[in-house]
C-alpha cells in the first residue's frame, strides 16, 4: 500500500516509520486506559531512536568507505553509549555506570575481538559493525536486567542480607542468592532466542544477507552463529556486572548501602 | 558488679545520617553477664545503637570496644560471630531448620553437628523440628529457630531488637522466658532494645533510656524504671 503512494525511498522509509510509530501509539494508549502510563518514555524513546538510527546511518554511509579501524573506534563509542543508556535501568546501585561500561566492554568487547580474530565476524565495516552492534546491544539489555533484578531483589532482602551479616556471613555470602537469581534472569532472553531460532523468529540480518546472495543455508548457519555470540556475550557481561556491582554495595566494613530510602551518599 | 570485666564499651558512639544524629554522643559501659534494656519511644534511636553495636551500621564519631579492643580492629565477621543479633522478624533462610541453624558455623567452615543441633533445639522448646521446612513455621516457632541460629555462634555478647514484639501475646511470654533463662544459664552479656517498659523490669540488670539519639536516663532497673 505505501508503496504505491511513495516512489521515492527516502520517503518511503518515512512513511513506514510513521505507520511502525502509529502502532505504538496505539498501544501506549491502551496500557493508559489500564493505568499504566508509558506516553512520556515511550514517545521519546521513538523520537530518539528513528532520529539516532537516521543519524549513524547517514555517518555509516560515509565511515563504509572508510579504513577498517573505523569500525572498531565505532563499537567502542557504541560501547560507553550502551553503558550510559543501561545505567538508567540501574538507578540507586552506586557505580552503576562504572559497573555498567566495564561489564559490556567484557563481555560484548571480548567476544567480537575473539571473534574477528578467528575470522567468524568479517573485518569489512559492513560485517563487523551490525552484528557487532548487535553484541553490544544484548550485553546492553542483559546487563540492564541484572542490575535491575539485582536491585529489587536486594532492595525486598534487605533483612535476610543483614541477617546473613550479623550472623558472620562474608558480603558475598550474603547476597549470593540474589546474584544467581539475577543472573539467570538476565540470561533468559538469549536463551529463549536461542531456543526459538527459526521457528519464532528468524533475524533480520539473514534476511540481509539472502538479499545480498549469500547461499540460503550459510545464512541460515550464521544465524546460529550470531546467537551463540550473543549468549556467550550476554552471559559474560552478566557475570562481569553481578561480580563488579558486588563490590560497590558494600562498604569495606562489609555493611550493605543499598537500602531502602538510604542515600549512599550520606554513609561514607 | 563493679568487678567484672567489661565486655562492651561505647566511647562516645555517634551516627548520623545528614544533619540528623540518629545515635548522639553515648557512652556506656557493659560488664560479662550484665542484661542492658534500652527503651525509648518509637524512634528515639534505639536501633540505630543497637546496629553500631554489631557494625551493621558505621559510626560517623565515637567507637565501640569490644573486650578493650577497639572494634574497628576486629574483622566484621569475626566480631558478628561474637556479638550475635535476633531481631524482631525472624528471617529464616529457606530451607530446613538444621541449614538454618548451621549458617553462622558453615561461614567458618564447621559443621554444625546433629547432636549439637538437636541440644539447641530442645533448649528452644522444639526438639524434633531439625528437618523441618522454615517455610511451615508460626511466629513463635520461627522466632526460637532464629535465637537457636544466632547461639549456633555461640556468642559472648546477645543483641535482641524487640524479640517479642512481632509475637501474639500467648508466644510472647514463652520466648521472653526462653531468652531470660538462656541469658541467664550461658551467662551471656546482653544487650536488648524494647518499647515495653515491663519487660525491660522483668528481664534487666541496668536500663538505658533514650530520646532523640541521647541518653537521658541510665542506671540500674530500680533507678530508672522505678523512680
Ligand atoms: N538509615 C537511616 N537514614 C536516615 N534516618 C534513619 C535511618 N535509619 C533510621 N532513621 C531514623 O532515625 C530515627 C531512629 O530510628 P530507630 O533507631 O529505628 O528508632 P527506634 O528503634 O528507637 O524506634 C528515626 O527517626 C528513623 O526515621
Ligand atoms: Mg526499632
Amino acid at each position: 500500500m505505501l508503496n504505491r503512494v511513495f516512489t521515492d525511498q527516502l520517503q518511503l522509509g518515512l512513511g513506514q516509520s510513521a505507520a511502525a510509530a502509529l502502532l505504538a501509539f496505539a498501544v501506549v494508549l491502551l496500557a493508559r486506559g489500564r493505568k499504566v502510563h508509558l506516553e512520556g518514555e515511550a514517545a521519546v524513546a521513538l523520537v530518539r531512536g528513528l532520529v539516532q538510527i537516521i543519524a549513524v546511518g547517514s555517518v555509516l554511509v560515509v565511515l563504509l568507505r572508510g579504513p577498517r579501524w573505523t569500525g572498531a573506534f565505532l563499537l567502542g563509542a557504541m560501547i560507553l553509549a550502551a553503558g550510559a543508556i543501561s545505567t538508567k535501568r540501574a538507578k540507586g546501585i552506586p557505580g552503576s555506570y562504572l559497573v555498567s561500561t566495564y561489564s559490556i566492554a567484557c563481555g560484548a568487547g571480548s567476544v567480537i575481538a575473539i571473534m574477528t580474530w578467528l575470522g567468524v565476524i568479517d573485518t569489512a565495516i559492513t560485517s563487523l559493525i551490525p552484528v557487532g552492534s548487535m553484541l553490544i546491544a544484548n550485553a546492553m539489555n542483559t546487563n540492564g536486567l541484572v542490575l535491575n533484578r539485582f536491585h529489587s531483589d536486594v532492595l525486598a532482602h534487605v533483612g535476610e542480607i543483614e541477617t546473613a551479616l550479623a550472623l558472620g556471613a562474608s558480603p558475598r555470602q550474603s547476597i549470593a542468592p540474589y546474584i544467581q537469581t539475577s543472573f539467570e534472569t538476565s540470561l533468559i532472553p538469549a536463551i529463549d532466542s536461542l531456543r526459538s531460532l527459526g521457528i519464532v523468529w528468524i533475524p533480520g540480518l539473514m534476511a540481509g544477507m539472502l538479499l545480498s546472495g549469500s547461499r540460503p543455508i550459510y545464512a541460515a548457519i550464521y544465524q546460529f552463529v550470531v546467537l551463540t555470540m550473543i549468549f556467550a556475550a550476554s552471559g559474560l557481561t552478566s557475570l562481569v556486572s553481578t561480580m563488579l556491582i558486588r563490590k560497590h554495595v558494600f562498604t569495606s566494613a562489609d555493611q550493605l548501602l543499598l537500602r531502602p530510602g538510604f542515600s549512599h551518599k550520606l554513609s561514607e | 558488679m563493679p568487678d567484672l570485666p567489661v565486655v562492651l564499651r561505647t566511647d562516645h558512639l555517634t551516627r548520623s545520617v545528614g544533619d540528623r544524629r540518629l545515635v548522639d554522643n553515648i557512652t556506656v559501659e557493659i560488664r560479662s553477664g550484665e542484661f542492658l534494656a534500652v527503651v525509648g519511644s518509637s524512634g528515639s534511636g534505639k536501633s540505630s545503637f543497637l546496629r553500631l553495636l554489631n557494625r551493621l551500621d558505621e559510626p560517623t564519631a565515637g567507637t565501640v570496644l569490644l573486650e578493650g579492643v577497639d572494634y574497628r580492629q576486629i574483622p566484621p565477621c569475626e566480631l558478628r560471630r561474637k556479638v550475635g543479633m535476633v531481631t524482631q522478624r525472624a528471617f529464616l533462610f529457606p530451607g530446613t531448620v538444621h541449614e538454618n541453624l548451621g549458617f553462622g558455623p558453615r561461614q567458618r567452615g564447621e559443621e554444625l553437628s546433629v547432636a549439637l543441633a538437636q541440644e539447641l533445639l530442645t533448649r528452644v522448646g522444639l526438639p524434633g523440628y531439625l528437618s523441618r521446612d522454615v517455610a511451615n513455621l508460626s511466629g513463635g516457632e520461627a522466632q526460637r529457630i532464629s535465637i537457636a541460629r544466632a547461639l549456633a555462634n555461640t556468642p559472648t555478647v546477645l543483641l535482641l531488637d524487640e524479640p517479642t514484639s512481632a509475637l501474639d501475646e500467648a508466644s510472647k511470654i514463652g520466648v521472653e522466658d526462653l531468652i531470660h533463662s538462656i541469658i541467664r544459664e550461658r551467662s551471656l552479656t546482653c544487650v536488648m532494645v524494647t518499647h515495653d517498659v515491663a519487660q525491660a523490669a522483668r528481664m534487666a540488670t541496668g536500663v538505658m533510656m533514650l530520646e532523640g539519639g541521647r541518653v537521658i536516663k541510665a542506671g540500674s532497673v530500680k533507678e530508672v524504671l522505678h523512680a
